[in-house]
């Protein structure tokens, strides 16, 4: 059973204006985001700036109120759990943010930091609190006695790695990594990431990674979750996403990424998108990457978004769902190509 | 390759604050042809950046100081020039652009303006052809409705057109080296492929020689004819790309190809990450700046930085493993081999 299932969500924020601050319209942020996470698995939520994937991971914790649609977590609907059900909610839905720099009062001493919710949540005694953080420190490649430090004593990947610590705090089943190693140098990332992978292993966790950079979440995540302009447009197992694309905006955005192998570089295409992604506050009508899509046809691609669907032929057991008229499986007048599945 | 452009030897620059003596750059060289790409690869840090800042004589001074070397721009060495003549190099001969578009850009200011002031400083002409110039280099970069666009400021643009009305700005005066410090870094990769399609259009046009500066192997990859990877102020290796990309000699750049997860790996392989934290500036051993994170550090590593070694074809290294034992190591890297194989 999944662990966590996203249904509909929306979250549009008013845009106010004038001096009564009327409301005189909405970004539409996330508009109607489907999607489940099973126990133990990794989902990867990536897309460009402005396409909804934080306020995402944001609505699903309720650090934001959503405007529509359900969020349920283990059985139990996230959305509507009154206060105090929602505080035993959050010991099992933490979060990473991605700047290792704001994210860490810089006032308090890394123990107090990675402790807080111990205290908060009122477990054990102070003596014990104080073990388990030594023991946290521990486990994220840090030592005991750099608890008494202050967080501007550490590197960005020393730091990144306190905020791993204190989402670990309440051995918690779900954990949203919004960006998390982007902020970091590459060599640095990669400690990032098999941190992650190894705490997976060894505490049954269950991740959903947000992140802009294609490469990792490709790398980390099981499925991967394609987000434009505040919709998905499709959801793939990670091993299928980068040979078969099915979603002309995936197709782009992959190619768009580079290798680092001089030689594949040379041998591969790149679909360069015309212009810039629409301001969510007045999405086009349609299909929401109609404008920038080679494959378009006025009808039906500007009359309404095409449903997420799950893709005809697929293996068996590999999910993959696509919200588009025109797949890339099919060439433009609606014959097979070479990617169709056989 | 074309015409050699610039020759840079042993350059220092070290920037001497309160708490001592920071040597971003100490004793690079390099050079830049005609029609080429030459990519500098570092993390934060490295210098790269710093490097680029020093050709075109732009480091602060104080705290930072250019303390050796030369560059040799077509037989002129720039570090004998006075500041007056260097103004004439700046945008005629070298033009660079910089990672933030935001902050580059004079907020209050007409993007047009802005390119029409530098064709009026540098080239001498009047403000209306200049206008009309600065509207053709943003239809050129790629800028529809231009002659409107021109008559905008900064903030109506969005990331990626300032990235280009950038690219216009640097090009206005032909300049025969184009400096790009990570262009692309603030911006989304669907755009990112935009404005590398418009530097790589730009160089053909005007036949310049470029240097891009980023921390992404990817982007050197897909742009760069040659590349240097910096480390600590540093070059530890420079060479044409694939021979650094197939024939690495550095644990550095051994441990940065290993780092990166790859979009078309099709079994997933665990990374192998570089131990420990980006070095202190302040505290850098007077050899090899990598020591402390290299895992083949041996006794001596420390004391002296290595002498150059020619490995291969334009290919050079710093490192004082023999080079047999180099092979023999890099053999044994399974994520290394995996990429050469």
């Amino acid at each position: 059973m999944s662990l966590l299932e996203v249904k509909d969500l929306k979250k549009h924020f008013p845009i106010k204006s004038g001096i009564l601050r009327r409301t005189t319209g909405h970004v539409y942020a996330v508009d109607g985001v489907s999607f489940s996470i099973d126990e133990g698995e990794t989902l990867g939520l990536v897309g460009e700036s402005g396409c909804g994937k934080s306020t995402t991971g944001r609505v699903i914790l309720r650090l934001l109120p959503a405007t529509g649609g359900k969020v349920t977590f283990d059985g139990e609907d996230v959305m509507s759990a009154s206060h105090a059900d929602m505080q035993r909610l959050r010991r099992d839905m933490q979060i990473i943010f991605q700047d290792p720099y704001s994210s860490l009062n810089p006032r308090m001493r890394v123990n107090n930091i990675v402790g807080e919710s111990l205290r908060i949540h009122r477990i054990g005694t102070d003596k014990e609190r104080g073990e388990r953080v030594a023991e946290l420190l521990e486990t994220v490649g840090l030592t005991a006695e750099q608890g008494q430090r202050y967080p501007h004593e550490f590197s960005g990947g020393q730091r990144q790695r306190i905020g791993v610590a204190r989402a670990l705090a309440l051995n918690p089943r779900l954990i949203v990594a919004d960006e998390p190693v982007s902020a970091l140098d590459v060599s640095i990332q990669a400690q990032m990431i098999n941190l992650l992978e190894d705490l997976q292993s060894r505490l049954k966790l269950t991740y959903l990674v947000i992140a802009h950079d294609l490469s990792v979440v490709k790398h980390i995540s099981d499925r991967v979750v394609v987000m434009y302009l505040g919709k998905v447009v499709e959801i793939a197992d990670s091993s299928l996403l980068y040979e078969q694309p099915e979603h002309p905006y995936t197709e782009a955005l992959l190619s768009a990424v580079p290798i680092p192998d001089p030689r594949t570089e040379r041998a591969r295409r790149r679909i360069i998108l015309e212009g810039d992604v629409p301001s969510p506050a007045n999405p086009p009508k349609g299909c929401v990457f109609h404008p920038r899509c080679a494959r378009m046809q006025a009808d039906p691609c500007t009359v309404a978004m095409p449903p997420l669907e799950s893709t005809a032929g697929q293996d068996a057991g590999v999910d993959h769902e696509v919200a588009c008229y025109f797949p890339t499986r099919y060439a433009a007048d609606g014959t097979a190509t070479a990617n169709a599945p056989a | 390759m074309g015409e050699r452009l610039l020759e840079v030897t042993d350059l220092s620059t070290h920037f001497f604050t309160h708490a001592g003596v920071v040597k971003a750059v100490n004793g690079v060289s390099f050079s830049l042809d005609r029609n080429e790409t030459l990519g500098i690869v570092g993390e934060s840090g490295s210098g790269k950046t710093v490097a680029a800042l020093s050709l075109l004589r732009l480091v602060p001074d104080p705290p930072g100081k250019i303390v050796e070397g030369s560059i040799v721009l077509k037989g002129r060495d720039l570090l004998t020039l006075t500041e007056d003549e260097m103004r004439e190099v700046r945008g005629n001969d070298i033009a660079m652009i910089f990672q933030d578009p935001m902050t580059s850009l004079n907020p209050v200011f007409k993007v047009g303006w802005q390119i029409a002031e530098a064709i009026m400083l540098h080239q001498g002409k009047g403000q209306r052809e200049a206008n009309r110039m600065a509207a053709e280099l943003l239809a050129r970069v790629g800028i529809s409705d231009a002659a409107r666009r021109a008559n905008e400021y900064p903030f109506e643009f969005s990331g990626g057109m300032r990235q280009r009305a950038m690219i216009a700005m640097a090009i206005s005066c032909n300049p025969e080296i184009l400096i790009a410090d990570e262009p692309t870094t603030a911006l989304d990769v669907t755009i990112q492929a935009q404005i590398m399609d418009v530097i790589r259009e730009m160089q053909g046009v005007y036949d310049s020689g470029v240097i891009m500066i980023t921390h992404d192997l990817g982007v050197v990859a897909q742009m760069a004819d040659r590349v240097m990877v910096m480390y600590g102020g540093r070059t530890v290796e420079y060479g044409p790309v694939d021979e650094v990309y197939y024939n690495a000699h550095q644990p550095y750049t051994w441990g940065l190809l290993g780092s990166l997860p790859r979009l078309d790996e099709v079994e997933k392989q665990r990374l192998t990450p570089i131990k420990g934290q980006p070095p202190n500036l302040l505290l850098l051993p007077p050899g090899c700046p990598f020591c402390g994170r290299c895992p083949y550090e041996r006794p001596g590593c420390r004391e002296a930085f290595p002498e150059l070694e020619i490995v291969g074809p334009g290919h050079g290294v710093h490192c004082w493993i023999p080079l047999d034992e180099r092979v023999a190591i890099r053999e044994k890297l399974p994520h290394f081999m995996a990429r050469v194989a």
